[in-house]
């Protein structure tokens, strides 16, 4: 094993990988506008404010965040967070690469440094002390401090942070603390009406408009069983699944049984119940 | 249980002796109904005396009938069959009273007759439950389901034959069950009771005859209304009925308009009227308009009170927002579509979502009248409220009094002063009186399989072999440590020297305290259902290690409310605890706010990480005369509850209240609780919530 000498932190010895590969999103990610979240995200984006969505699975959040992210011609990072994801993981480690030390940003810093977008999804499957790490970030000072390397990131201007939630989410050792979530603007997210979901259904599938009624009026029989016995009802996303196989033959019941109703449960009797919705409208 | 062995004759005898005392006098003794069980192998005397015990705590005859029945019964239907005998009876008791249940319970050659017949059969007891998820999907007012004689609706519950065996197919059966439940529900969503029917018929010479013409008239309309929107349905419906006449297709081409209502009916009714009846259709039911009415009324006046408040509340909101606007002013704009069932509500021009229980409010009135009339939207003065008795106005519960009694005092929350009443209650802690010690085992024995099955799945909670990384000490090393030293090291910097994994079973650190209800508006079996839940969490909670008390809570006016101890935080599971499981029975009423606030205290003085204050409740907040039925109990409640929040508590619901969906989400919030519908399936379905609780 080579010793490596002793090399200071600021020599130019030093490599510091830029991550190439962030680009802006070229085509516009398609997204029906349910309120007025997209001027309030613009709103909050050109304040500096982080934001935070709150909203079930499927409705619209990721896809939401990736259209602004297209409208703003920001380059987007992502993170999908569980249980295992350390504040290195976030920020970055130093890394050995031919008997010399690399210092590699992670998704966080990445973001900070190229003025992007970085979007934390389901921030309440990570442990609270990686989540911590955001707090400077999330705050006025908007900074990411990296004791490793001795640096304090500044973000520009053009940066933001973004994370997303389920409250339905039924764990009290998941919970949001507020010294998280009060640094942050809010914007609810849930299914949409009815006639825009089904435009959203038509345009994602090119599906017909009357299956594509027909599907919406069954997640909204889904969405009604909420609480007897189902966590959630159908989401958007369950729709256009189900619309997909249809348009590639798959016989209608057969698609809402595959695609929707195995998805939300696992109960005999509930899956009954919900095949004898489907049965109503198709 | 192979191994142990049968209780003894006089062993019998002496349960028997406890468990029926009530039945048993000079002339009649436990010993001929135990001479019945002697013979039986262990595990089904047991079954026989948990059972018998269940049927003693309705009335004690029903438990000396069903021990002298049993050995009979299990010979002919085995132990499901059994027990299936055993709840049929009960439900005759709830129904009928105690001479239909012994009756029942004598008939064993009639039941058994009825099962044998079952072959394609369908029983509403097998599909209520799908049934009923299928019609809450389906939207439009909650409704039940219920056996009884004549099938009908009137616009709440839907009443249904008990067994439909009339297709030779069992899938023929179920469909014809459907149909049923969904004609009957396309009545109450498309407004079949929404005109007084009353003055209509009287003014025809056979009144049944036009009864029976409105009905088909109606019926038609009605599939036409549910082509709109629910092709399968309508295709379901016609599949089960011959082909219409042509004078039939005419009528049902005159009643197609999208707005078609009774009153369309009720027009064509004078032509179709002197013509011959056809044949009622497989799954058309009888009308009972007066039935309908008198429902609808009540509910109208609930609904129209409860909407009041509701829409009061809202105003207050939008002008907290806008305080220039003065009180009164805010208006109220709703447009509402009956097809759909969706409305939009404004106030002051912005939209407004009211929340989940104001929009099931709304709907609902929406059926019932076309749309929501005028006068709803109103500021209501003060003389719209009805009057509900207000809580006692006495001064506060005397020290004395209770301190000579041992009682504690607490506070209760008035919404309408906004401010707590000192010393309103008077709150007496005491032990549960020990039941039958061999309860639990019979519990235990009758849930064998899903009980390990809790187990094994809590332990696997609790033993979540959690991999700790970074180290001073371990099995294994951390290779990311490891690199990162190295790094750290090339770099100048200090390494770490926290280089190895641990595997080690993270620490739970929760402590639950279950609030049981122990009121007397829990029906005998729905209680044993709910002990049965205490018995499996128990078992659970001893798999997972988790610290917990459990606590019952009932009580008679504000001066007497009683928390009765079953298992204390200190306590071990053993014997006694076990003895009190048993021992709990119902009792009074459900003053909610102040066993929350006393049991919030206790569980505060617990340290741990997580608190959980769990209830297992099976209605509203009530109590004796004195208002807090209503909203004040609901209020109080409320309130209680976010005082324990506010101390770090997590406060849970499950509940079997059907309507629970009305209040809790006030109460708890809209995901802190779980409403399970079939009560036989709360001992399973509580420890799964707690599982995923704490998960």
């Amino acid at each position: 094993m080579n010793v490596v000498p002793n090399v200071h932190m600021n020599d130019p010895r030093h490599t510091c990988r830029l991550d190439a590969d962030l680009e802006c999103i070229e085509t516009e990610p398609y997204y029906e506008p349910v309120g007025g979240e997209v001027a309030l995200f613009e709103a909050a984006w050109a304040s500096r404010v982080p934001v935070l969505l709150k909203g079930p699975t499927g409705c619209g959040k990721t896809r939401f965040v990736e259209h602004m992210a297209w409208r703003l011609a920001r380059p987007l990072v992502t993170v999908s967070c569980h249980d295992d994801l350390t504040a290195s993981d976030l920020v970055g480690r130093y890394l050995i690469v031919d008997n010399q030390t690399v210092w590699v940003d992670g998704p966080l810093a990445r973001a900070v440094r190229s003025g992007s977008l970085c979007y934390l999804d389901e921030i309440v499957e990570a442990r609270k002390d990686t989540t911590v790490v955001i707090h400077p970030l999330a705050d006025s000072r908007r900074i990411l401090p990296m004791e490793k390397r001795g640096e304090l990131l500044r973000a520009p201007a053009e940066f933001m942070l973004v994370l997303s939630y389920n409250p339905g989410y039924q764990s009290v050792l998941k919970e949001l603390k507020h010294s998280t979530r009060q640094r942050f603007v809010a914007i609810e997210f849930d299914y949409p009406r009815a006639d825009l979901e089904a435009r959203i259904v038509v345009t994602e599938t090119g599906i017909d408009d009357s299956t594509a009624a027909r599907l919406v009026k069954f997640a909204a029989m889904t969405r009604n069983l909420k609480g007897s016995g189902l966590d959630e009802g159908a989401s958007t996303r369950l729709l256009v699944h189900a619309a997909q196989l249809m348009q590639r033959g798959v016989a209608p019941r057969a698609a809402c049984a595959a695609a929707i109703s195995l998805a939300l449960s696992d109960d005999p009797e509930m899956l009954a119940a919900i095949d004898e919705l489907a049965s109503a409208v198709f | 249980m192979a191994g142990l062995t049968p209780l003894s004759l006089a062993e019998l005898e002496e349960k028997l002796d406890d468990i029926l005392c009530a039945a048993l006098s000079s002339r009649r003794s436990a010993a001929a109904v135990a001479a019945g069980i002697a013979p039986l192998p262990r595990a089904q005397q047991d079954f026989v005396l948990a059972w018998a015990q269940v049927a003693a705590q309705n009335v004690a005859e029903l438990g000396y009938q069903f021990t002298a029945q049993a050995p009979q019964a299990l010979a002919l239907f085995g132990r499901s069959g059994t027990e299936k005998w055993l709840l049929r009876a009960l439900d005759a008791y709830d129904k009928e009273g105690l001479y239909p249940a012994c009756a029942a319970l004598k008939d064993l050659a009639g039941f058994k007759r009825r099962t044998d017949a079952a072959g394609e059969g369908v029983a509403l007891a097998e599909v209520a439950r799908v049934l009923e998820l299928f019609l809450r999907g389906l939207a439009g007012r909650r409704l039940q389901l219920e056996a009884a004689g004549d099938t009908w609706t009137d616009t709440e519950t839907i009443f249904l034959p008990e067994r439909i065996a009339r297709y030779p197919a069992r899938e023929q059966n179920f469909r014809l069950y459907k149909a049923i439940a969904v004609h009957h529900w396309a009545q109450a969503r498309y407004g079949s009771f929404n005109l007084d029917l009353a003055p209509v018929l009287a003014g025809y010479a056979v009144p049944e005859r036009a009864l029976a013409w409105l009905n088909l008239l109606e019926a038609l309309r009605l599939e036409r209304q549910m082509a709109r929107g629910f092709p399968g349905l309508a295709a379901l419906l016609a599949s089960l009925r011959p082909e219409l006449p042509a004078s039939l297709v005419a009528a049902k081409e005159r009643l197609s308009q999208a707005d078609s209502s009774v009153a369309d009916s009720v027009l064509l009714l004078r032509e179709f009227y002197p013509l011959p009846l056809p044949e009622p259709f497989p799954w058309m039911g009888s009308l009972h308009p007066e039935r309908a009415a008198e429902v609808r009324g009540e509910r109208i006046t609930n609904e129209r009170r409860a909407l009041y408040t509701a829409l009061d509340q809202l105003r207050q909101a939008a002008l907290a927002e806008q305080p220039e606007l003065q009180a009164g002013q805010a208006e109220l704009e709703v447009e509402s579509s009956l097809e759909t069932l969706e409305f939009e509500l404004q106030i002051d021009g912005e939209a407004v979502v009211p929340p989940e229980e104001v929009a099931r409010l709304m709907r609902s009135i929406i059926q019932d009248f076309g749309e929501i009339p005028e006068e709803y939207l109103l500021a209501s003065g003060p003389g719209a409220y009805a009057a509900e008795s207000l809580p006692e106005t006495e001064a506060a519960a005397g020290l004395g009094e209770s301190r000579a009694a041992g009682g504690r005092l607490y506070d209760e929350w008035d919404f309408r002063r906004r401010d707590y009443r000192k010393d309103w209650c008077v709150l007496f802690e005491s032990d549960v009186l020990p039941g039958d010690p061999g309860y639990v085992a019979a519990v235990r024995a009758r849930y064998a399989g899903q009980i390990a099955q809790l187990r094994r799945r809590f332990e696997a909670l609790r033993g979540e072999d959690r991999l700790l990384r970074r180290q001073m000490e371990g099995e294994d090393i951390d290779f990311d440590a490891v690199v990162e030293a190295y790094a750290d090291r090339a770099s100048g910097i200090e390494p770490s020297e926290r280089l190895f994994v641990q595997r080690r079973r993270s620490e739970r650190n929760i402590a639950v305290m279950f609030m049981v209800d122990m009121s007397g508006s829990t029906k005998g079996w729905i209680n044993a259902c709910e002990r049965e839940a205490l018995v499996l969490l128990c078992e659970a909670l001893e798999a997972l290690g988790d610290r917990y008390a459990i606590y019952g809570f009932s009580g008679w006016t504000r001066k007497r409310c009683d928390i009765y101890r079953i298992k204390t935080f200190g306590e071990h599971y053993g014997e006694a605890v076990r003895a009190r499981i048993a021992g709990v029975e119902p009792r009074d009423y459900t003053r909610m706010g102040v066993a929350i606030r006393h049991l919030t205290g206790i569980l505060n003085a617990v340290e741990a990480k997580t608190r959980i204050l769990f209830t297992l409740s099976d209605g509203k907040p009530d109590d004796f005369h004195d208002g807090y039925r209503g909203d004040y109990g609901i209020e109080d409640t409320r309130q209680a509850l976010i005082e324990a929040r506010q101390s770090g508590i997590h406060p849970f619901c499950v509940t079997i209240d059907e309507e629970a969906r009305d209040y809790l989400p006030h109460m708890y919030g809209p995901a802190s609780w779980v409403l399970i519908d079939d009560a036989g399936q709360l001992p399973l379905k509580t420890a799964e919530v707690y599982r995923r609780l704490t998960s």
